[in-house]
């Protein structure tokens, strides 16, 4: 199970806070701060996974954003990787060529397509199409539904950048 | 600020015009977002986010603010909120977002709300209601957002509220609605599993939903399940095959597939779950080879997912029962793992070699030029792995070499997690393999000096209890304390300012004990040396304390140093000082005193702790009876203080029992208030201590981590016991090991790593480097622990089983690792609670036909007697049927007799001996009474019962060693047991060790469960006093259960079924509610309230102990489900 997942720039700023388990804001903090410090000080050619405590760290990163999740001990990190990876693509979906501003001005949506992803922690729909589906049918509701920039293709700035890390 | 974005904002006004709607709402944002990005120092950052959150205030307040306006409100404070800033004030808003928005707005509410506030934060109650109002609505997406925010923040004592409409989505005709539904019950179940217990049979129609999400969403759960029991679960394991093959056929819709591959998440799931219900299962093994077979099969793809499914499924072929085929299928995958390019697999591959070499040590040869590249790797986590994987293979002959690389990585780290968990695991290594007596001194110096402090207590008190039991011959003991003290003068001679105070207690105590030894050593000096510690500043009290106790036991005769130190002490501020100065003082100037508090070279088995501290009984009843208040258990204090505290979820109208209703109270706080003004008159003193302490504590008590929250569990380090099925497969092995033999190293590898190689690798397997030293079996560790006292009087030392209650599950483990080449080491029974399906038990039966050797060990288990499960060897059964008959309680001792007992039941036998067993209930205890008999013709010597358990503590015991036992007679042994902390089922282990002629020792193990029923006492009390109580109480749980309705009085035969079952008091029942109530032995009480409610019996328990009204409602389910 998943405790918690984070997403930070390559400052160190924090983008998108998930934590699946109660923890009070004192330890929250000292989390964040923990893990950009952990994660920021990694050095090139070094795999994706840390210690932490009892946790494991599993980290990755997308242009100049680091998606970053906290494992329990069984767990598999490689498939955490992939579960980060199938964000990526869910925002990329979504905004089409997603980059760390989308995500900046439209992280309520990137919650919320989290939420579709994730739920107690734990993978809860890996279809890509049914996500996008459901969170297009709230989002319908929306008075003005702007057209999201089509024209762009599907495959993403994003991903392709990561391929030389 | 970041080039990249301060690039991209100027090219943000045209990005932005080309949006509309959305965008237009986010105008705020985008400011403010904007004009952080433009900032240069934290401190403006500040004030601009200060200005923002005014106007955040000021916008939420005004009256004019629609909800539009307050959803864009809520973005911006949700993004202050993640910029560290507090925004609490906005909270409620949030919620009122939530409750009162449209769609739109409250998909932002909730988004805030589970943002926000914590499971346990007191403002989640004003959600209940709109929660409740979303999870009927006919608007899906407002149900799904309900369920979400409910996995997301829901506590344990609101999920009642909830948990019937969660449950009805369970045949919602929408499949997502139906997917979050076991979702939420998932959260549900690992924050109560007892509230959701009555929904397993709908997680099983989750299972076989036609939607694969919902399906795969169920998974979760059962995941859960079986890891906690697997065998109750073995029926499933045909359906999960037949899943995962239609996964890996590609019978999924193409839309789960990722980069191809089919729903791998769900194949992860699947093998996790077949590998916990094949383990140590040859039955249920053997229905999945084919599948697995055909996993490894397909996983060929070149990425990293297809990674990630092959490295659990080489982990399942590894736990499962072993098949010869698979193994090598897998150990050839890991060699894929292992020599990867890219660095993720590699570490994988690490962590599936740690895995495998606990089944199978030689694979680590396969690939020791490669983990010793990793063991120089630039990488922390790549290292780190790799020493996990050194310790896995570690013994007598690398002992040195992997030490030595792991106290080298210590010494360069600095993360402190990393530091407990090696150090342990170098300490235990010590231990284990020690060569020599100056190594393990040097090697725990070192761990107490980098472990410093952070140490686990067990460290320090597991090699002082090593030096100080020491093994059989006194000699080696005596040399190894000798180097101690020698080794510690030294390190005291030097430096000891940067020494860690768990390193300097160690060292004091050890001085204490034993410095006597070194006759070179001048008593003064060691005196002088300890004395110097005192001295310094950065010595903490607690070290003090500990030196000064060591130097009580040093001198004779040098009384004048002594009494120097004595006087300088004797002003100290330190009250434990002082009075420890003062005993000083005493015992130098009397000697006779001396002798008898400090005898010198007194057994160390002859100390008896009295740990019920009965001595005291007389001057306990003597204070009680001068008006003293009772003693109450640290945990019944402060649950007495934090009431007042506690939330009435109650409405007000809620009909109480009608004896309470003529107190005409409905807040829990009155009835403290009216005590008080009650108490006024009375007892005034231990009133205003009352107050004055409640007042105190009030800081304490925040209870930000909610009833049950997230506690870090240490995880077990401990590799799972050897599967003595492993030597099943010799064949196998031996082939491997030929593989390897023949096998020459390429000439180009360095020289040392290749030196470096065979340091490591040495020992490992039945291949070469053995054969070279002569050795066929690896040479019996060099620290024995010594047996336990009343262990080791009956079996000279070779009695097996540790019965170090506080030692871990690892320490279990490693001690079989241990012993293991001794002859009569009995295999650990695997207990279950659970019926065995007949497959299983003819399984247990071919493996007995296979190896007659092992045919004594084999077990089957059987449940006899409700709640207890006896193991005994099956093939014993025929000739010594379990003959127990109820004339053996007439054994029972006269002064038990009376007492209401359990039936008698078998619980092991043998040829020589057989074990039953019959628990009397008496009230401040639960007596387990074991009956040993004797079933040969001749005298059995040394009979020795050793009982395990570490979740209860045993008061007293009786008749537990006998010198002797008769020809075909039967002794009584009995151990009074108490349950401070609930627990659903205890399990005890023991073992009972005999010699049938001398100097040959037989070991009976046995085992049994005990369940927290057993533990339960009716509580005598009348309804005045039930409904005075009832208000003192704070935690309380509520459930529906079922009503029995046979019987005329529905009430009355389920209340009757429930006091047959549990020996609850039935107190009063008036109308169609009944009052109920019972105790923990002698301890927190626990008071029921049941109503009749149409054909469900709500029932609603209150206990001062937070986890007592669960397992007393388990095991009312359990009860009223067997009826």
């Amino acid at each position: 199970m998943m405790h918690f997942l984070l997403l930070f720039s390559r400052q160190g700023k924090l983008r998108l806070q998930k934590w699946f388990l109660p923890l009070p804001e004192r330890e929250r903090k000292k989390i964040v701060k923990d893990m950009t410090t952990m994660v920021l000080a990694r050095k090139p050619r070094t795999c994706n996974f840390l210690h932490w405590k009892d946790l494991k760290i599993v980290y990755k990163r997308y242009a100049s954003l680091y998606f970053c999740c906290a494992l329990e001990n069984q767990d598999n990190e490689l498939m955490a990787l992939e579960t980060l990876h199938r964000y990526v693509e869910l925002l990329d979906k979504y905004f089409g060529n997603v980059c760390e501003l989308d995500i900046i001005f439209n992280f309520e949506k990137a919650y919320f397509i989290l939420d579709e992803l994730l739920m107690g922690g734990e993978i809860q729909e890996t279809s890509k199409l049914s996500i996008v589906k459901s969170i297009e049918a709230s989002d319908m509701l929306q008075e003005t539904e702007q057209k999201r920039r089509s024209e762009h293709p599907s495959s993403s700035e994003i991903i392709q950048n990561t391929t030389c890390f | 600020m970041s080039d990249v974005v301060e690039k991209t904002l100027t090219a943000l006004p045209g990005l932005f015009e080309s949006q509309t709607g959305a965008a237009k709402i986010t105008n705020r944002l985008r400011q403010l977002i904007k004009s952080i990005t433009e900032l240069t120092s934290k401190h403006e950052e500040e004030n601009l986010i200060k200005r923002e959150l005014s106007a955040i205030k000021e916008q939420v307040s005004s009256p004019n603010t629609t909800m539009k306006q307050m959803r864009e409100i809520m973005v911006r404070a949700m993004y202050c909120e993640m910029l560290g800033y507090d925004a609490s004030f906005t909270y409620i808003h949030a919620i009122k977002l939530a409750q009162q928005g449209g769609v739109l707005e409250k998909r932002v509410g909730y988004l805030a709300v589970s943002l926000f506030l914590n499971e346990g934060h007191e403002l989640l109650l004003l959600l209940v209601n709109t929660v409740l109002k979303d999870l009927q609505s006919t608007n899906l997406i407002e149900v799904c957002m309900a369920l979400t925010v409910v996995a997301q923040v829901f506590p344990k004592d609101m999920i009642p509220a909830v948990l019937p409409l969660v449950e009805d989505k369970l045949s919602h005709p929408k499949e997502i609605i139906r997917r979050k539904a076991v979702l939420a019950l998932y959260k549900f179940y690992l924050i109560a599993p007892n509230q959701v217990q009555h929904i397993h049979a709908k997680f099983c129609k989750a299972l076989s939903d036609k939607d694969p999400g919902v399906m795969a969403s169920s998974l979760h759960i059962y995941l859960q399940l079986i890891r906690e029991s697997p065998d109750s679960y073995k029926d499933l394991t045909g359906s999960f095959v037949t899943i995962l093959k239609q996964v890996l056929g590609g019978k999924l819709p193409v839309d789960f597939n990722y980069h191809s591959v089919p729903a791998p998440w769900l194949q992860i799931q699947l093998l996790r779950i077949l590998s916990l219900l094949g383990k140590e299962d040859q039955s249920t093994s053997e229905l999945m080879y084919e599948v697995l077979d055909e996993s490894l099969r397909r996983a060929e793809m070149n990425h990293n997912i297809t990674y990630a499914i092959l490295y659990e499924c080489v982990k399942a072929v590894y736990t499962i029962h072993p098949k010869a085929e698979l193994l090598e299928k897998a150990a050839r995958c890991i060699g894929n793992f292992v020599l990867s390019p890219k660095i993720n697999l590699k570490y994988l591959g690490l962590k599936a070699l740690t895995y495998v070499v606990q089944h199978d040590a030689k694979l680590a040869l396969q690939h020791q030029m490669t983990i010793i590249e990793c063991l120089d790797h630039s990488d922390f986590t790549i290292k780190r792995e790799t020493l996990e994987l050194l310790f896995r293979i570690t013994n007598a002959q690398n002992v040195t070499v992997i030490v030595e690389k792991m106290l080298d990585f210590l010494r360069s780290c600095n993360d402190e997690h990393t530091i407990i968990h090696l150090i342990g695991k170098v300490a235990e290594l010590a231990e284990k393999f020690a060569p020599d007596n100056s190594w393990f001194i040097q090697t725990m110096n070192d761990v107490f000096s980098i472990g410093g402090d952070l140490l686990q207590q067990d460290v320090p008190n597991n090699f002082l209890r090593l030096l100080a039991e020491g093994s059989e011959s006194k000699e080696e003991d005596d040399q190894l304390r000798l180097y101690a003290v020698e080794s510690y003068l030294t390190v005291l001679k030097g430096h000891t300012s940067h020494l860690p105070q768990c390193f300097l207690q160690v060292m004091s105590w050890v001085l204490g004990e034993y410095a006597h030894l070194q006759e070179s050593v001048d008593r003064r000096e060691v005196i002088r040396l300890l004395t110097q510690l005192l001295d310094q500043r950065s010595v903490s009290s607690e070290t003090r304390v500990w030196i000064l106790s060591a130097l009580t036991k040093i001198p004779e005769g040098q009384t004048d140093l002594i009494l120097d130190l004595a006087e300088s002490l004797s002003s100290s501020q330190d009250t434990v000082l002082r009075q420890q100065a003062q005993e000083l003082r005493h015992l130098s100037q009397d000697s006779q005193l001396r002798e008898w508090v400090l005898p010198r070279g007194a057994p160390w088995d002859g100390i008896e702790v009295d740990s019920s501290l009965s001595f005291l009984d007389g001057f306990v009843s003597e204070a009680l009876a001068a008006g003293a208040a009772p003693y109450k258990p640290p945990h019944q204090r402060q649950e007495e203080l934090c009431e007042d505290r506690a939330l009435n979820l109650e409405p007000y109208s809620f009909s109480l029992p009608v004896s309470l209703s003529s107190c005409s109270i409905t807040d829990r706080q009155s009835p403290t208030l009216l005590s008080v003004s009650s108490g006024l008159s009375g007892n005034s003193a231990e009133l205003s201590q009352k107050a004055g302490s409640s007042t105190l504590i009030l800081e304490g008590v925040k209870r930000v981590w909610g009833k049950d929250g997230y506690l870090p569990q240490k995880e077990a380090t401990a590799p799972p016991v050897d599967e003595p099925s492993a030597a099943v497969q010799p064949a196998s092995q031996q082939e491997a090991a030929e593989r390897i033999e023949p096998r020459p190293e390429p000439s180009t590898q360095n020289q040392d790593k290749q030196q470096l190689a065979s340091s490591l690798f040495v020992g490992l397997g039945v291949g070469s480097s053995v054969s070279l030293l002569g050795k066929s079996e690896a040479p019996p560790p060099r620290f024995r622990k010594k047996p336990r006292p009343h262990e080791s009087s009956s079996s000279s030392g070779t009695s097996k089983r540790s019965s170090d209650s506080s030692s871990h599950s690892s320490r279990n483990t490693t001690d079989s690792f241990l012993y293991g080449s001794f002859p009569e080491e009995e295999p650990a029974t695997s207990i279950s609670t659970f019926d065995h399906t007949p497959k299983s038990t003819t399984a247990n039966g071919l493996s007995q036909n296979k190896d007659t050797k092992e045919d004594r060990h084999a077990n089957t288990s059987q449940i006899l007697g409700g709640d207890m499960v006896i193991v005994r060897p099956s093939t014993i059964q025929d000739k010594h049927p379990p003959s127990v008959s109820s004339d053996l309680t007439a054994l029972l001792p006269a002064d038990l007799k009376d007492l209401p007992h359990s039936d008698v039941i078998s619980l092991t036998s043998d040829p020589s001996l057989s074990l039953s067993s019959c628990r009397l209930f008496r009230d401040e205890a639960l007596l387990l009474v074991i009956f040993i008999s004797n079933c040969t013709e001749t005298v059995i010597k040394d009979v020795a019962v050793q009982l395990t358990c570490e979740e209860l503590k045993t008061a007293s015991l009786r008749g537990n060693v006998m010198d002797c036992l008769e020809a075909r007679s039967t002794s009584v042994c009995h151990y009074a047991l108490l349950m401070d902390d609930p627990h659903t089922n205890v399990s005890l282990t023991g073992t009972v060790s005999y010699q049938t002629q001398p100097g040959h020792t037989n070991t009976l193990p046995f085992s049994g469960t005990l369940s927290t029923a057993d533990f339960i006492r009716p509580l005598v009390v009348t309804t005045e006093e039930y409904g005075k109580l009832w208000l003192s109480l704070s935690h309380d749980v509520k459930q529906n259960l079922k009503l029995l309705t046979d019987a005329g009085d529905p009430l009355r035969t389920t209340l009757n079924a429930l006091k047959d079952a549990l020996q609850l008091h039935v107190v009063d029942i008036i109308g169609s509610e009944g009052i109920v109530a019972c105790r923990l032995l002698s301890g927190a009480p626990c008071l029921l309230h049941c109503r009749v409610n149409g054909a469900a019996l709500a029932m609603w328990l209150r206990s001062p102990h937070p986890a007592l009204p669960d397992f007393i409602l388990y095991h009312c389910q359990r009860a009223l489900a067997h009826h």
